[in-house]
């Protein structure tokens, strides 16, 4: 009996001390991320293994799914379950290829996290700056992090200087789709050929 | 003569401007997150394509090679076209309300065209009067609660709005002292050549300090002049807001159903 209330009291430990590592706060959140990122990009590892690293960090930290949902805006709501599915998968692919090329220029980016304000329970801004450099002036860089499951917070959007890429992407999908006589195939096919490319 | 045809003119537009704002409503809330209406997309994207070769061909070039300036010379032309849009910038704090800013702007314009010699130096940060923000016209209509009307790309200048572009008219008619000392005057000190080098050094500047940010953004674009226009009208909100707060996403709805 005594053994089993020993087993049971380690199990208990063990997953208090699980889940009491992987609980962090959205400014924990985005250093670390920060913090693999800069170490991977500063490798030296070949660009492909840049990229396939990137990649599990983005899927670790950022609420594709529901990045992919808010981009479709109000077209998220006429299209049926199957194609909901289909452009869930296009739109993961799109979005990792889009997230890692867009970093995997940058040679070793410095990023300072500055501060953080929650706006409510579901939401925190971590203010970031990008550091200067030679070529480019400082920029200020927002994380929206969706922080409903606090045990595990996710990036939800990125502000840089002010301006969302999530809702320049979604304004950008809005078009595609408009500009094909609202069909959502035409924006199937463009994000095909962006993930062929 | 002229003035009062601009005047005119720009009266019109900004009465058409209030008018054609997105839904048939006037947006007459600063506040409001309404769309703009892309009205006439087909030419802006024709436009648009005209902007972007010209951009390939002699812009970026010219960008790259302004690079190759040392680091000293580059942030003198920055100061220098910073402290000439000064002349406009505080006209426009007076016009939006913020006296003790323009107060804080006309120190430093003082400040730098004297001791910073014409601007190149920038002693004003110095001594603690940062945080430079450019104002323009098109803002201070913004502010005062006008509408931007439909969106529309402009040949060489590129983004723009009906209401930023018709606001604009008022450096020609007066309302910009650089303009008026350089161009509309003689002066015997200054020529046309000067404001217009300005006006152009100003897009090389800025062009050179984004070119790892438009390339990236073209290459991951869907459809560039979509994501062009989308960060354009963000900025313009942010920048009549004055606020360093974030702008929240158009339609949170959007969020909260996902969340639920």
């Amino acid at each position: 009996m005594l053994k089993i209330k020993v087993k049971i009291l380690i199990l208990f430990c063990l997953l208090l001390f699980n889940s009491t590592v992987q609980a962090k706060n959205p400014s924990e959140l985005i250093v670390e991320i920060v913090d693999k990122a800069s170490s991977i990009l500063s490798g030296n590892a070949t660009d492909d293994e840049k990229i396939t690293q990137l990649n599990e960090i983005a899927e670790n930290s950022v609420d594709i799914k529901g990045i992919g949902f808010y981009t479709l805006g109000k077209f998220r709501k006429n299209i049926s379950s199957e194609e909901q599915d289909r452009y869930a998968d296009l739109f993961r692919k799109y979005f990792l290829k889009s997230f890692s090329s867009r970093l995997v220029t940058y040679t070793d980016p410095k990023i300072n996290v500055i501060s953080e304000k929650v706006i409510n329970e579901k939401y925190t801004i971590v203010n970031s700056v990008l550091v200067a450099t030679e070529k480019r002036p400082e920029v200020k860089i927002d994380w929206r992090v969706y922080t409903k499951n606090p045990d595990k917070p996710l990036i939800r959007d990125l502000i840089v200087e002010g301006l969302s890429l999530a809702r320049t992407q979604k304004e950008e999908f809005k078009s595609v789709i408009q500009n094909n006589n609202n069909d959502i195939n035409a924006l199937f096919k463009t994000l095909e050929d962006f993930i062929n490319k | 003569m002229k003035k009062y045809l601009i005047l005119l003119f720009l009266s019109l537009l900004i009465t058409f401007n209030a008018h054609s704002s997105s839904d048939g409503t006037n947006e007459i809330s600063k506040k409001s997150s309404g769309e703009v209406k892309d009205c006439f997309e087909s030419l802006n994207r024709g436009i648009f394509a005209f902007n972007q070769a010209l951009d390939t061909l002699i812009i970026e070039p010219v960008a790259k090679g302004y690079r190759y300036l040392p680091k000293p010379i580059r942030n003198g032309t920055s100061n220098v076209l910073n402290n000439i849009s000064l002349v406009v910038t505080i006209p426009n704090n007076i016009l939006q309300g913020d006296i003790k800013v323009a107060g804080k702007n006309s120190a430093r314009f003082i400040l730098n065209s004297t001791i910073g010699i014409l601007g190149f130096f920038d002693p004003a940060t110095k001594i603690g009067l940062n945080d430079y923000v450019k104002e323009d016209w098109g803002q201070t209509l913004g502010a005062w609660g006008v509408g931007e009307g439909c969106y529309i790309v402009l040949p060489v200048l590129g983004p723009s709005t009906l209401r930023d572009a018709s606001a604009s008219l008022v450096n020609y008619s007066g309302g910009n002292a650089w303009y008026n000392i350089t161009v509309d005057e003689d002066t015997h000190y200054f020529s046309d050549f000067d404001y217009y080098a300005s006006r152009g050094l100003t897009g090389v500047d800025f062009r050179a300090k984004n070119i790892e940010s438009f390339d990236n953004l073209e290459a991951n674009s869907l459809d560039f002049y979509a994501s062009v226009k989308s960060l354009y009208l963000q900025d313009r909100k942010k920048k009549i807001f004055n606020s360093d707060e974030i702008i929240e996403t158009l339609d949170d709805s959007d969020w909260e159903e996902i969340d639920n």
